[in-house]
Order: C-alpha cells, then sequence, then structure tokens
C-alpha cells in the first residue's frame, strides 16, 4: 500500500553563512493512513521543522513530499496552494491551543468549514456534533478565555478535525494534560486515524504516551535514528 | 461569518470610545465647512441688503464693503437723472458697540433715508422706521426683542423691526437707522476716536455718504449706466453682479482659505488616528492572525477583517459626528449651513482616508507569518 505521506530527502536550514543553522539534513519517511506516529528527540533536533513542512507552514531547501497524491514543494507550488492544502487536508493541534478569543468556541470550529465554503446551518450542526464528541459541547457559547486548559485543547481538536483532514500533526498535544486526559486525547486521535484513515503525527516528549503510537521515530541532529 | 463584527463586539469599549473620538474630530470638519457655507450665505445676503443694481462708490475703490468710500451726499440726485435709474438711495456703514441692558452687542450700522432706496426689505416682525431720530431696526440674530431700548453712542434707540439673516461678514448683526441718526452717531464715535482730528465737523459728515445704491428700470443693462458714471470725476460704479463677485472674491476666498486649510489639518489627524488605532488593533491581532493563516484562511479575509474595521470605525464616527453637528448647529454662535452634499462629499473623502489608514495595518497583517501561532 502506497503510503499517505512520503518525505524524499526533506531537507531545511535556516540563515546562511555563519548563522547558518541545519535544522534537518535530508530526511526519508513514510506514514500510512490510519497510523499514529510518534516524534521524538531532544529540544533542536528538528521535531517542530518537520511537521511546519509537512503542514505546509515552512517550504524545505530541498527535498519533496508527497501528501495523498499530491507532490508538494516540486517548484510549482505557490504560497496560495500551501494555503489551500492547509485548509483542506491538514489538522494542526497545537501546545498552545491558539483559540481565537474573539470567537465563541462553536465559532472557533465553525470557522474553519466557513472558509471551505459551507452554509452556517451545516457548519454550526457539525461543529455541534465535534464537541459533543469530545464533551465540550455543553460550553458551545463560550468565549475561549472561560475554557480550562484541557477543555481548550479539546476544542481545538475539534476545530482541526472540523474538515476531516487527511493528515493530523499535532505539537506536544499532551503537554498540558494530566494523564488520564492525555490518553483520553490519544484514544480520540486513534480513532479519527482509524475511521477517517488518516495519518497522525504527534510530536512529544511525554513518556506517558509512549506505548500508544504504531511507530516512533526519533530525530538528532536533524537526522532519523532508529 | 464576519470575524471584524465578532472583533469589535470582543473589544466594544475600545471600539466604542475611538468611535467618539472620531465623530468629534469629523463633526469639527463638518461644522468646518457649515461654517464656512453660513458665511458665503451671509456675505451674500449683505451685499443683497440694499436691492439695488447698482452700486455708485468712491472713485477707485472696490465698493464700501471692500474699502472705505465716501462720496457727497448729493451725488444721490445726480444719479437718479440718470437715463435708466429707477431710483436711488444712500447708504452708510459702519460697526458699533450697542448696549442692550447690561449686555453689548457690536452692530453693523447701515444707515439709510426714510421712503428711498437703501431700507430693509422684509421685516420678520414690526414696522419700517417711520420717525426721522431715534428708531432702529436691527437683525434678529442680535438677540434684541422687538419694543427693546437699545444705547448707541450718547443716544437711546427703540427697536420698532427686525430683520433675519442680515450679518456682515464677521457676524455682527446689523442695524439699521435713519440716515442722520448714523451720521451722528459716526461723528461721535470719530470725534471720541481721535478727537483732536475732529475739525472737519459735522457739517462736512453730514454731507458724505459711503455709496449711493440705484435701482434700474426693467431691461436696462447696469454695465452700460456703470460706465456712464465712471466717465465722471471722483465716482466709483459696481454693479450688483460685480459686488457680489467681489465680495465673494474677497472676504469669502480669505474664509475658503483658512477654513480648507483647518479642515484639511482635521482630516490628516483623523486619518492618522484611524492609521494608529487600525494598526495597533491589528498588531493586537498578530497571533489570532497567524492562526487563522495556519488554519488556511486566504488573504483575502485577512484584508477583509482589517479594512471592515476601518470603514466601521470612520462609518460610525463620521455617522455620530455628522448627527451631533445636524443636532447642534442651531447652538453656534454663527451660522452653520449643513449641506447635503457636503456631508456626502465628507463621507466619501473619511472613507478614502479609512481605506488609506487601514494599509499600514493590511500591510503589517499580510506579512504576519503563520508559523508565528507556533510560538510559544
Ligand atoms: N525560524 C527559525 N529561524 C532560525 N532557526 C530556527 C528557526 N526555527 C528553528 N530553528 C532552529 O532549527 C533547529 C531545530 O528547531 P526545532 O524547533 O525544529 O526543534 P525542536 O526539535 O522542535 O525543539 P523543541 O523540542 O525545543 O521544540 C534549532 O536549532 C532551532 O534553533
Ligand atoms: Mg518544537
Amino acid at each position: 500500500m502506497e503510503a499517505l505521506v512520503q518525505l524524499r530527502g526533506l531537507a531545511k536550514h535556516y540563515g546562511e553563512g555563519t548563522t547558518r543553522v541545519d535544522a534537518l539534513r535530508g530526511l526519508d519517511l513514510d506514514i500510512h493512513a490510519g497510523q499514529v506516529v510518534g516524534l521524538l528527540g531532544p529540544s533542536g533536533s528538528g521535531k517542530s521543522t518537520l511537521l511546519n513542512l509537512v503542514g505546509a507552514i515552512v517550504e524545505p531547501s530541498a527535498g519533496w513530499m508527497r501528501l495523498d497524491d499530491e507532490v508538494v514543494y516540486d517548484g510549482k507550488w505557490t504560497r496560495r496552494d500551501l494555503r489551500r492544502l492547509r485548509l483542506e487536508k491538514i489538522g494542526f493541534i497545537f501546545q498552545f491551543h491558539n483559540l481565537i478569543p474573539f470567537l465563541s468556541v462553536s465559532e472557533n470550529v465553525e470557522v474553519v468549514l466557513d472558509l471551505v465554503g459551507q452554509g452556517r446551518p451545516q457548519a454550526q450542526a457539525r461543529a455541534r456534533e465535534l464537541l459533543d464528541y469530545l464533551e465540550v459541547g455543553e460550553h458551545a457559547d463560550r468565549r475561549p478565555s472561560q475554557l480550562s486548559g484541557g477543555q481548550a485543547q479539546r476544542v481545538a481538536i475539534a476545530r482541526a478535525l472540523a474538515n476531516r483532514p487527511r493528515i493530523i500533526l499535532a505539537d506536544e498535544p499532551t503537554a498540558a494534560l494530566d494523564s488520564e486526559r492525555a490518553g483520553i486525547v490519544m484514544d480520540l486521535l486513534r480513532k479519527v486515524a482509524v475511521e477517517q484513515s488518516a495519518a497522525v503525527i504527534v510530536v512529544t516528549h511525554d513518556e506517558k504516551i509512549f506505548d500508544r503510537f504504531d511507530a516512533m521515530h526519533v530525530l538528532r541532529d536533524g537526522r532519523l535514528t532508529a | 461569518m464576519n470575524l471584524a463584527l465578532r472583533d469589535i463586539r470582543h473589544r466594544l469599549g475600545r471600539f466604542v470610545l475611538t468611535c467618539v473620538g472620531l465623530a468629534l474630530l469629523l463633526g469639527v470638519v463638518l461644522s468646518m465647512i457649515g461654517i464656512y457655507r453660513g458665511i458665503v450665505a451671509d456675505a451674500l445676503q449683505l451685499v443683497r441688503l440694499a436691492d439695488a443694481d447698482l452700486w455708485v462708490v468712491e472713485g477707485g475703490t472696490q465698493g464700501p464693503f471692500a474699502e472705505s468710500s465716501r462720496i457727497p451726499k448729493d451725488t444721490r440726485e445726480t444719479v437718479a437723472r440718470l437715463q435708466g435709474v429707477a431710483e436711488a438711495g444712500v447708504l452708510t456703514f459702519q460697526t458699533a458697540e450697542a448696549s442692550h441692558g447690561p449686555r453689548k452687542i457690536r452692530l453693523y450700522v447701515v444707515g439709510y433715508e426714510i421712503g428711498r432706496l437703501g431700507g430693509p426689505a422684509q421685516l420678520l416682525a414690526g414696522r419700517a422706521i417711520a420717525r426721522s431720530h431715534y428708531e432702529m431696526v436691527v437683525d434678529v440674530r442680535s438677540g434684541i426683542p422687538l419694543g427693546a431700548r437699545v444705547r448707541l453712542g450718547a443716544k437711546d434707540f427703540t427697536v420698532v423691526g427686525l430683520t433675519q439673516g442680515r450679518v456682515d461678514s464677521g457676524g455682527n448683526p446689523v442695524a439699521y437707522l435713519t440716515l442722520k441718526d448714523a451720521q451722528e452717531l459716526q461723528f461721535e464715535l470719530e470725534a471720541a476716536a481721535a478727537r483732536n482730528q475732529a475739525a472737519r465737523g459735522l457739517e462736512a459728515n453730514l454731507n458724505q455718504v459711503n455709496a449711493v445704491v440705484a435701482r434700474l428700470h426693467p431691461g436696462v443693462a447696469a454695465e452700460s449706466v456703470a460706465a456712464t458714471v465712471r466717465r465722471w470725476k471722483h465716482l466709483g460704479a459696481v454693479t450688483q453682479q460685480e459686488q457680489e463677485n467681489l465680495l465673494v472674491s474677497s472676504v469669502v476666498d480669505r474664509a475658503r482659505k483658512q477654513i480648507g486649510m483647518f479642515t484639511a489639518t482635521l482630516l490628516l489627524v483623523s486619518a492618522v488616528v484611524i492609521a494608529l488605532i487600525i494598526y495597533t488593533m491589528t498588531m493586537d491581532k498578530m497571533r489570532e492572525i497567524a492562526t487563522l493563516k495556519l488554519i488556511g484562511a486566504p488573504d483575502r479575509t485577512i484584508v477583509g477583517l482589517i479594512v471592515q474595521q476601518s470603514l466601521a470605525l470612520g462609518g460610525i464616527g463620521f455617522a455620530l459626528g455628522a448627527a451631533l453637528i445636524f443636532l447642534g448647529a442651531d447652538f453656534f454662535p454663527r451660522r452653520v449651513i449643513l449641506l447635503p452634499g457636503d456631508a456626502a462629499a465628507l463621507g466619501a473623502v473619511v472613507i478614502a482616508v479609512c481605506l488609506l489608514a487601514s494599509l499600514m495595518g493590511v500591510r503589517y497583517a499580510l506579512k504576519i507569518d503563520p508559523a508565528q501561532a507556533l510560538g510559544g
């Protein structure tokens, strides 16, 4: 079976000359649909950089990537193409959940659907369904500032899932959660991976969830080890 | 989903306060324009006060409103006998301070001869001057009621009639006296101002007026009569049309320059205020904008957010300011004339200013990198 995410010779450096930092040094990686993979490594090893490359936020210095039948970064991709890719195919979950403070909880989820042109009633229904599923449905009309850290994190997950993305990228999603809540989030990500046949990539230092991954990749100095 | 509106609601207090500040600024701009229109209208009403077709003035001068003009009083008879002239009258003009009870009011005093051209044409209330002494018709703007006694110089006058909309270019209400009263007042005031130069005497003064006005028979060209008068030594003639043009270009041009400069400055200040507010509002939203970009919002959405907020700020500020001035126009010490066209033009300028002012915020927002949403 063809991998959903294929990375070939992916490299990224920041700056030039004496200030040059090689964050990733030529990386090959396959991730299949339905898989939940962990990305580990010491601070500065390039985990976030890799996530940003896969998430079409940062462009690589060399190499290419295939996402769900589309070859990204073959030199022809514009900023607008990358934006569309992010909107349609990728869901982001960050450590700092980045909810939009001037939107209600429900609107934070609806906004993604609004951007792909869905009507208000459908967007509302979908947001309600996701929030209920993540057990934050009763807070739908609140502001993000009125939520606990765990609740906000689940709203952020609902937003990431709203467009049924093929690839879900999570940077330290459980760092702010206790082990029970962390377990719930991981269960949920697995469920989405299976049900939507999506690939889930999780950057983590969190040892309590190490046993939840189908595969673990360790980065060191911009290269994959073991 | 309208993001601009939701963000505004989220920080309503700050937004409303900014709108109110902008409303005051734009209100001042609008009142400036209204005052300018008022000055033009007042000036035109002033030159139209005599209901004349032709003004005969001192040779080489441009008439009593532009500079001082003195001509012999008997010029009137000569003018009245001219071919095409229906009637003629003499006028004197001066400003004088009057007291009405404890109140001091500057009046623009016009002297005319009872029964001759130059008196108040339409009265708002009361009657025209009937006695040759100590009666006065004054404009309602003075606030002096009918029947009141007003002290001018050393004499008391009774207000027998009121006019409306007659003020001089400085906004002083016009007061009509008989020619004799006006000339005596002038002599009195001049003597007081320059007692040692008073040698000219009352007699000389009584033979001098500031202008002779004439009304022509229908169909007679004012220009041809004016040309005849100009051939006489020491006399000049200005047609009513020339008089109006002159006033517009002297009094009104100056006002336009001053008020135009104020208006431009205030608009510039408004633009800077809008630009700064929009810029800081955008900076405060840096993270939200980065997040929106990250989840795939197009630039159009981001630009729309900022431009809509800018337009809302300007639009609400302008509407509030306009409402304020339309309601408060009557409380201004000067005549304020608000034309819908002027308001519409200012509205259009405000919209342009808003678009321009949002450029800085838009530039900043477009430079935000979606990766900035990820930083701690
Ligand atoms: N925008 C940037 N400009 C310059 N250097 C950068 C930038 N982003 C990352 N780097 C550098 O690239 C290297 C990899 O950074 P990255 O953020 O990918 O590490 P990480 O594995 O996510 O670390 P952490 O566990 O601390 O989050 C680091 O040396 C970092 O300093
Ligand atoms: Mg990192």
